[in-house]
């Protein structure tokens, strides 16, 4: 190579370099949004499902160049913080998200853990977006948390009324872990069946959530011969193997719960005596996915692995974020703007056919708009996969 | 009657043949292993990869259990234990050490498994009724069955096979076994490796039964710290006696008490702390029996 050559392709190596480097800065700028939720011990699995969903749509948006916000695209990161189900460590977990300048944030995954970051939420301008019940925490003056899904006193009613009128069901028995989810699940599940005239023979029974061997839980509840078993708050860990103690104890009744759960869990853990099971999911089933949720899903399998059922639901609270936003730029650092933006927002549910919204909604249970707006999706197990049973909305 | 009977019978073989991998290691090393629990999940979720996702029998499952929880004991106890025994001259180092070995585990099986509920076909289908007076699947007796068969196999071993005598003449006196030539550090590491082995077999049993995920290890672990207490730390025939009461109270309380809540534990730990209050060292007490 002479001396002229090497100068060539020096020049052009720098002009390239110079090229680069400039188009590393003029990349996107980043939207930090938070997860703080349990991604360890024995419910990982609630907020892992959580978390993988929100990167996985992150991942998706960066790839086709961004998300589209007053005209600048962004790219989205998630921001991950693992509570181990421990309040103590969510409220860690928030005010490191608020160092972070972080304003929006899903999770956490349960009632204490939510409840204990409130403070820190309100202090700190976070909009957070629990799954848990308490009606306090959504009710005013409450006015940051959003309920990322419908809650079991929503869902509830709804599965024992559509059970009475189709199925007959007189009766109706409650267990529950010994948790305050589960618990407090037990508690409004079995005040809503009452006040739909049902019987409730029993719901004092409850088990210990490191339970391994369920058929001495299950067996004064079968005695009490329910037409609907309902399995109260219950996780994707142990419904497989309460189900299955429950059919070897010769139950035939019905059983539901108004928790997500996952096919192919249930078909490990309990095959087909987990035929005809009642859960709560999202756009789970094929005749109401759109092409997006079937393409959300592809994504996340070849990103993790394996997809998750419970993702059905957990898609939406970053969707939401989002397109909350969009229709507002100055909710990206003024949570007020995105309070008011809540009360008319509407958008197209990218992830269900037909004319779906994403919505706010929660003004009959909460008195003010604080919760997302995703379909009732009341589901059967059969053979592997969920079958739709009804769907309906909530407000 | 009969029913709860025979679901504490059931819960007791199980129990009895977790907790005697634990009374095996800390009647050895003196060890509280608390990542007992967590080697048990691990052999759960081997046993699992090997039937659900390979496609192999359960038998082929449950040895690469036994293997695999066999090799890792002795691992760990060659490259952690052995060092910091040699070094340490504080107990607690042991304990921290179990303790750190077991949030190692944790993390470790939600990367090679995942977070999700695992579990295995039933190997049995059907469920034996007794005129609705004892309801039994029969992968249950199965599984109670093959547990007995172990503690069995367990007990003959430790009785009857020259490493079975070492081990119990090290449980005894630790300098005179020594002295008498037994090789205390290659027995201490089978004795580990025996230990671990049975955690995961159990673990393989029971991933047809109950399933197995990532946070049954803790609680595990206690159920099984709980039974050496009741039996006696350390004796062999306190560890199976203590797996059996403790199964049988978990039975009849389940169901008798099921009408004020879910108090079982509540009276199980109470009835324990009285328990040991009159007789600190448990049923059999140590040494060896």
């Amino acid at each position: 190579m002479n001396r002229r050559s090497l100068l060539k392709s020096t020049t052009f190596a720098a002009i390239a370099s110079f090229a680069l480097v400039s188009a590393a800065f003029a990349e996107n700028p980043v939207l930090k949004i938070g997860f703080v939720g349990v991604t360890s011990g024995p419910a990982a699995a609630w907020g892992t499902s959580n978390q993988r969903s929100m990167e996985a749509r992150a991942a998706w948006i960066n790839e086709i160049g961004g998300y589209d916000i007053g005209g600048t695209m962004y790219d989205v990161e998630i921001v991950a913080f693992d509570d181990q189900k421990d309040p103590k460590r969510a409220i860690a977990g928030m005010e490191q998200m608020a160092q972070a300048g972080i304003h929006y944030v899903v999770g956490p995954n349960v009632d204490d853990g939510a409840a204990a970051v409130r403070p820190v939420a309100e202090q700190n301008n976070i909009i957070y977006f629990p799954y848990a019940f308490p009606k306090s925490l959504y009710e005013a003056p409450a006015s940051n948390a959003i309920l990322g899904m419908v809650a079991n006193y929503q869902s509830g009613p709804a599965i024992y009324k559509y059970l009475m009128e189709n199925n007959g069901i007189k009766t109706v028995a409650f267990i529950a872990g010994n948790e305050s989810d589960p618990l407090s699940q037990r508690d409004s599940g079995a005040a809503a069946a009452k006040a739909l005239g049902l019987e409730v023979v029993s719901d004092t029974v409850t088990y210990q959530m490191d339970t391994t061997d369920f058929t001495p839980v299950m067996l004064p509840v079968i005695k009490t011969s329910p037409d609907l078993l309902v399995l109260s708050g219950v996780s994707p860990a142990n419904a497989p193997q309460l189900i299955r103690s429950a059919r070897e104890l010769g139950f035939t009744g019905l059983i539901s719960t108004e928790t997500a759960q996952d096919a192919a869990v249930l078909q490990e853990g309990a095959g087909d005596l987990a035929n005809g099971f009642i859960s709560v999911g999202g756009a789970s089933t094929p005749e109401l996915a759109s092409d997006a949720m079937r393409e959300f899903v592809d994504r996340y399998t070849k990103m993790f692995g394996e997809y998750n059922d419970e993702s059905n639901t957990k898609v939406y609270a970053l969707e939401y974020i989002l397109a909350t936003i969009a229709a507002n730029p100055a909710a990206m650092t003024d949570i007020e703007a995105f309070k008011t933006t809540m009360d008319t927002f509407e958008a197209p549910n990218p992830y269900m056919v037909g004319d779906a919204k994403l919505s706010y909604v929660g003004t009959t249970s909460f008195g003010q708009k604080r919760q997302v707006s995703v379909p009732l999706v009341v589901n059967a197990y059969k053979d592997g996969v969920f079958e739709t049973l009804f769907v309906a909305q909530v407000d | 009657m009969e029913q709860i009977l025979a679901n504490g019978f059931y819960l007791g073989a199980q129990y009895a043949l977790i907790a005697l991998g634990l009374t095996l290691i800390f009647s050895l090393m003196n060890v509280l292993n608390f990542a007992h629990g967590q080697m048990y999940v691990f052999g759960g979720f081997v046993t699992y990869t090997v039937v659900a996702q390979l496609g192999l029998p359960f038998i082929v499952g449950l040895f690469a259990s036994a293997i695999i929880l066999a090799i890792m004991g002795a691992l760990i106890e060659v490259y952690l234990f052995r060092p910091v025994i040699r070094k340490s001259k504080r107990e607690e180092s042991t304990m921290l050490l179990a303790a750190g070995i077991a949030f190692f585990l944790d993390a470790a099986i939600l990367l090679l498994f995942g977070e999700k509920q695992r579990g295995v076909p039933k190997i049995v289908d059907g469920v034996f009724n007794w005129d609705m007076r004892i309801i039994m699947p029969y992968d249950r007796i199965l599984i109670g069955v093959l547990a007995i068969a172990l503690i069995a196999g367990f007990i003959a071993f430790m009785q009857y096979s020259k490493a079975g005598r070492a081990m119990r003449a090290l449980a005894q006196d630790r300098v005179a076994a020594q002295l008498m030539g037994v090789d205390v550090d290659r027995y201490s590491m089978i004795g580990f490796a025996l230990g671990a082995m049975l955690a995961g077999l159990v673990g393989g049993l029971l991933v047809t039964i109950t399933g197995i995920n990532l946070g049954m290890g803790g609680p595990t672990s206690i159920k099984a710290f709980m039974m050496i207490m009741i039996g006696g730390a350390g004796v062999i025939s306190g560890a199976i006696a203590g797996g059996f009461i403790l199964g049988m109270m978990e039975s009849v309380g389940l169901t008798m008490l099921a009408a004020y809540g879910d108090i079982t534990y509540l009276a199980i730990f109470a009835s324990l702390m009285v328990f040991l209050a009159f007789r600190p060292q448990g049923l059999m007490g140590k040494p060896w029996g």
